[in-house]
C-alpha cells in the first residue's frame, strides 16, 4: 500500500497538496467563526451532486418539464428527498452566504491586500443568485412561471438594450421550449462552472494571504487539522441537519400545477430571499421602475465592491459595518412588509389556497391511469371538470344561477338569485324539494323565474299538496325513477339496489295517478314534446349538454324558456366547456382510488 | 468535506493536546465529515437506480393488419401501433416497433419481432435470395427465422411472435420485444 501510494505521490506530488491543505497555519487556533466559507463549499457541492443526478430525470421543454419532475417527485424512488435536498440547500445556501459576507466584513477581511479576495466573493454571491433565479423557473409550475416572467419582464426595462436582452434570455418573443433549454443551461452549466472558477479563485487568494484572524487571539496559532477541520464538519452537519429536517417536514419541494398562460396566478411571488426586491417595485410609480429594479440595486452592489476602498479611511470600516447592517435591516424590513401585506390579504390567501387546489388536483391526475397526455400536463386541469366546472359555472351561470348558495367557487355572487340552485341536480333530494309544494316557488327552484307563476309551481302546490295516499306512497318512487334517469356517479350504488323499486317508480312516473304525463313526455308515454320538458334521460349528460345548448328547444322548455340564453346555439360556450360544465353538475369527474 | 483517513500525523509543535484528545478530534473530524459528504450522493443513488424498478408491461395483441392486405407467399412488414408508456406519459397509438408478417397455407399468419436478436438491428428481407438478413453484422435467416448460415453471429432465431386470425381476416399480434445476445428468448 505504502509503495503504492509513493508510486502516485512521485507522479502527482499530492502528499504536499494535501499537507499544504490540512496543515494550513490558523492563526489564534481553530474558532467557529471561521466555519462559514467551509459550509458554502460544502452547501455547492451537494448542489452540484444532487444537481447532476436530477439532471439524469429532468427535461428541459415546455411540455416535458413539470411532468419530469413530477415523475421525479411522485414517482421515482426518493426523488422527492433528492429535489428537496437540492431545493432546501439553495435556500440555506442563501443564509450563509450573508452571514459569510457579514462575518468577513465585521472582521476585516476585505482589507488591502484582499481586495481581490473580496470582490470574487461578492461575484460568487451574485453568481449564486443567478442560480436560484434560473432554478426557480426549471419545474414550469404555476409558481416559477409568473414568478420569472417577472424577472425577464424586468430585464426588458435594462436601459439601452432592454427588449433585445429579454428575448435573448426568453430564448424568443414568449416563453417556450427555448427559455427552459437557456435557462436549464445557465442554471448547470454556464453559472456553476463560473462559480466552480470564482471558488478556485477565492480559495487560492485566501490561502495566499492567510486567514484574517479575530484580534485577540485567544490560543497559540495551530493547524487546519485537525481542529478546524472538526469545528467545519461539525457546522456541515448542523446545516444539513436543518436541511434535512426541511426537506422530510415539507416532504420535497413544492410542485404547483403546470405553468397555463391563461391561467390567472394571483399567489405569484418569487422566492423567500427576493422578497425584498419584489416589496421594492412597489414603491415606484409606473415608468420609474428601473430606479428600484435596477439602479438601486446596482449603487447598493456598488457601495459593496467600494468597501475595500473605503475600509482605508479612518472611519471606513465602521461606515462599512454599519452600511452592512443597514442594508441587511432595509431588506428585513421590506420582506417583513411583503410578508405583512400577504398575511393580511384576504385575496392572496385565496389564491394560494386555489394554487394548492390546483397543484394538487394536477397530481392527482397524472397518477391517474389515463397518465399524462403528450401534450402535456396542462391539458390535465383543461379538461377537468372538477377543475373548470366550477369556473365556468360562476362565469356563464352564476348571475342567475347558485350552487349551493355560491356561485361554485364559493363566492357570493352581487346578483340576487333568480334561478334554481343545481347543487344535486336530478337527484332524489333535489327532486323531492323540487315536487314539495312548500318548496318548489322558492328561490332554490322555480321562486325566481317566470316559471313562479307557470303550470308546474301550480300544479306542485294545487294538485300534488292534494294527493291521495295512494299517490302520495307513489311519488318518491316515482322520482327515484326519474333520477335514475339521469345515472348519476353518486347514485350509482342505490341505483342498482332498488331495481324493483326503480321498475315500479317508472311504471308510476308513467301512469295516470301522478299527473305527470299529462303535459311531460317519458319514453313512450305522455304528451308530445313541446309542453314541457322530456323527462326521458332527464338529468343525463346528454339531456343536460342539449339543455345548456339550447334550453328554448321543443324538448325542454321551448317557448316557455325564461331567460336562460342557448349557450350552444349562440356560441356563448363551446361544446367541450358545456361538456365540462355538464359533468360537474353531475358530479363525474376522475377521482383518484383510496388507498 | 471529505478528510482523507491517512492524513499524516501533525507536526511536533501542534500537538500540544495529549494524543488521546488529538485522537478523538482526528476520529469525529472523520467521522463527521465523512457522514455529511454521503447524504447527496445516497439521495442521488436511489434516482439514479429508479429504473430497475420499472417492468416493461405487456402490451395485449393489436390489429397489425388485414389478410387482404398480406398475399400467400412473400413476407411483408408492418408498423405496429400500440399504447406506449414512457415515463411520465401514455400515448395510445403509436409505433413501439415492427413485425415481418407471413402468409402461410390456411389463412394462417407468421410474425417474426424485426429485431435481429444478436444485437438488435432492423434485419431486410432480401427478395431475391428469400430469406432474412441482418444489415449490421450479416446474420441471415430463413423465412420461419431459423438461422440460415450457421456462421451467423446471431444466438438464436428470429423471435416469434404470437398472432391471432380473427373474425374477417384481422390479423392481431401480442407484440414484444426480447433480450438481445442470448441463446434464450427472455422476455425485455
Amino acid at each position: 500500500m505504502k509503495t503504492l501510494l509513493d508510486w502516485a505521490d512521485q507522479r502527482t506530488g499530492y502528499k504536499k497538496l494535501l499537507h499544504e491543505t490540512l496543515f494550513e497555519n490558523v492563526p489564534g487556533g481553530a474558532r467557529w467563526r471561521y466555519v462559514w466559507g467551509s459550509t458554502l463549499v460544502f452547501c455547492f457541492t451537494v448542489q452540484v451532486i444532487t444537481g447532476l443526478f436530477l439532471w439524469l430525470a429532468y427535461s428541459p421543454s415546455s411540455q416535458t418539464a413539470w411532468e419530469s419532475v413530477y415523475y421525479i417527485q411522485h414517482e421515482m424512488w426518493g426523488g422527492w428527498f433528492l429535489r428537496g435536498l437540492h431545493h432546501f440547500t439553495a435556500q440555506a445556501m442563501t443564509v450563509l452566504l450573508v452571514i459569510h459576507l457579514m462575518q468577513v466584513v465585521i472582521d476585516g477581511a476585505y482589507k488591502a491586500p484582499r481586495e481581490i479576495n473580496f470582490w470574487s466573493g461578492v461575484v460568487l454571491l451574485l453568481l449564486t443568485l443567478g442560480l436560484s433565479l434560473t432554478g426557480y423557473l426549471l419545474p414550469w409550475d404555476q409558481k416559477g412561471f409568473w414568478a420569472t416572467k417577472v424577472a425577464t419582464n424586468i430585464a426588458a426595462i435594462t436601459p439601452f438594450v432592454g427588449p433585445e436582452l429579454q428575448k435573448i434570455v426568453v430564448g424568443g418573443v414568449d416563453y417556450g421550449h427555448h427559455t427552459l433549454t437557456r435557462f436549464f443551461a445557465l442554471h448547470a452549466g454556464v453559472i456553476p462552472g463560473a462559480i466552480i472558477a470564482f471558488i478556485v479563485a477565492h480559495v487560492y487568494l485566501f490561502r495566499k494571504h492567510g486567514l484574517t484572524p479575530k484580534e485577540p487571539r485567544r490560543r497559540p496559532d495551530a493547524a487546519f487539522w485537525p481542529d478546524q477541520v472538526l469545528r467545519d464538519a461539525v457546522a456541515c452537519l448542523a446545516v444539513l441537519v436543518v436541511v434535512v429536517f426541511l426537506v422530510v417536514r415539507h416532504h420535497g419541494a413544492e410542485l404547483g400545477a403546470p405553468a397555463d398562460p391563461s391561467e390567472q396566478f394571483s399567489a405569484a411571488r418569487p422566492e423567500w430571499y427576493f422578497l425584498f426586491l419584489f416589496e421594492l417595485l412597489k414603491y415606484f410609480p409606473g415608468g420609474t421602475e428601473v430606479w428600484g429594479a435596477i439602479v438601486l440595486p446596482g449603487l447598493l452592489m456598488a457601495v459593496l465592491a467600494a468597501m475595500p476602498f473605503v475600509g482605508n479611511w479612518k472611519l471606513g470600516h465602521r461606515f462599512n459595518v454599519g452600511f452592512l447592517w443597514v442594508m441587511l435591516a432595509g431588506v428585513g424590513l421590506l420582506t417583513w412588509r411583503a410578508v405583512k401585506a400577504d398575511r393580511g390579504n384576504p385575496d392572496y390567501a385565496a389564491a394560494v389556497a386555489a394554487a394548492e387546489r390546483d397543484a394538487a388536483r394536477a397530481i392527482a391526475l397524472a397518477r391517474s391511469p389515463a397518465g399524462i397526455p403528450p401534450t402535456g400536463a396542462v391539458t390535465l386541469l383543461r379538461t377537468d371538470a372538477l377543475t373548470q366546472g366550477p369556473k365556468l359555472f360562476a362565469k356563464a351561470c352564476a348571475s342567475c344561477h347558485r350552487y349551493d348558495g355560491h356561485d361554485g367557487l364559493g363566492v357570493q355572487p352581487k346578483d340576487k338569485i333568480t334561478a334554481s340552485d343545481l347543487k344535486g341536480f336530478a337527484t332524489r333530494a333535489w327532486l323531492a324539494g323540487l315536487l314539495d309544494p312548500a318548496k318548489v316557488d322558492s328561490p332554490h327552484y322555480f321562486g325566481g323565474t317566470k316559471q313562479r307563476a307557470g303550470k308546474m309551481v301550480k300544479f306542485v302546490k294545487e294538485d300534488v299538496a292534494a294527493y291521495d295516499a295512494e299517490a302520495k306512497a307513489e311519488l318518491p318512487k316515482a322520482l327515484a325513477a326519474l333520477s335514475a334517469e339521469a345515472r348519476l356517479k353518486s347514485q350509482r350504488d342505490l341505483d342498482q339496489r332498488d331495481t324493483a323499486l326503480l321498475a315500479a317508480g317508472a311504471k308510476a312516473l308513467a301512469g295516470a295517478k301522478l299527473g305527470c304525463m299529462d303535459c311531460h313526455k317519458f319514453h313512450d308515454d305522455g304528451e308530445a314534446l313541446g309542453t314541457a320538458p322530456d323527462l326521458t334521460g332527464y338529468g343525463s349528460r346528454e339531456w343536460l349538454i342539449n339543455f345548456i345548448g339550447n334550453p328554448a328547444h321543443e324538448r325542454f322548455y321551448g317557448k316557455r324558456n325564461d331567460r336562460m340564453p342557448a349557450f350552444g346555439e349562440e356560441k356563448q360556450l363551446t361544446p367541450e366547456e358545456i361538456g365540462l360544465v355538464a359533468d360537474w353538475l353531475r358530479g363525474e369527474w376522475f377521482e383518484p382510488a383510496l388507498k | 468535506m471529505e478528510t482523507p483517513r491517512n492524513a499524516p500525523s501533525a507536526p511536533p509543535d501542534a500537538a500540544v493536546a495529549p494524543d488521546r484528545r488529538e485522537f478523538l478530534t482526528k476520529a469525529a473530524a472523520v467521522a463527521i465529515g465523512g457522514a455529511v459528504a454521503v447524504a447527496a450522493p445516497i439521495a442521488g443513488m436511489c434516482v439514479l437506480l429508479d429504473p430497475l424498478r420499472r417492468k416493461s408491461e405487456v402490451n395485449a395483441s393489436v390489429l397489425v393488419a388485414t389478410l387482404a392486405a398480406l398475399p400467400e407467399g412473400e413476407p411483408k412488414k408492418f408498423p405496429v401501433l400500440a399504447t406506449k408508456v414512457d415515463a411520465w406519459n401514455r400515448t395510445p397509438n403509436v409505433p413501439v416497433g415492427a413485425v415481418y408478417l407471413q402468409r402461410l397455407k390456411d389463412n394462417k399468419v407468421r410474425a417474426l419481432n424485426v429485431v435481429c436478436p444478436h444485437a438488435g438491428c432492423f434485419v431486410d428481407f432480401r427478395a431475391a435470395q428469400g430469406h432474412y438478413h441482418c444489415p449490421c453484422h450479416d446474420s441471415s435467416f430463413s423465412l420461419d427465422g431459423k438461422i440460415l448460415d450457421p456462421k451467423s453471429p446471431s444466438p438464436r432465431p428470429l423471435d416469434e411472435l404470437p398472432v391471432e386470425v380473427r373474425g374477417d381476416g384481422q390479423i392481431w399480434v401480442t407484440f414484444q420485444n426480447f433480450r438481445a445476445g442470448v441463446h434464450e428468448k427472455i422476455p425485455v
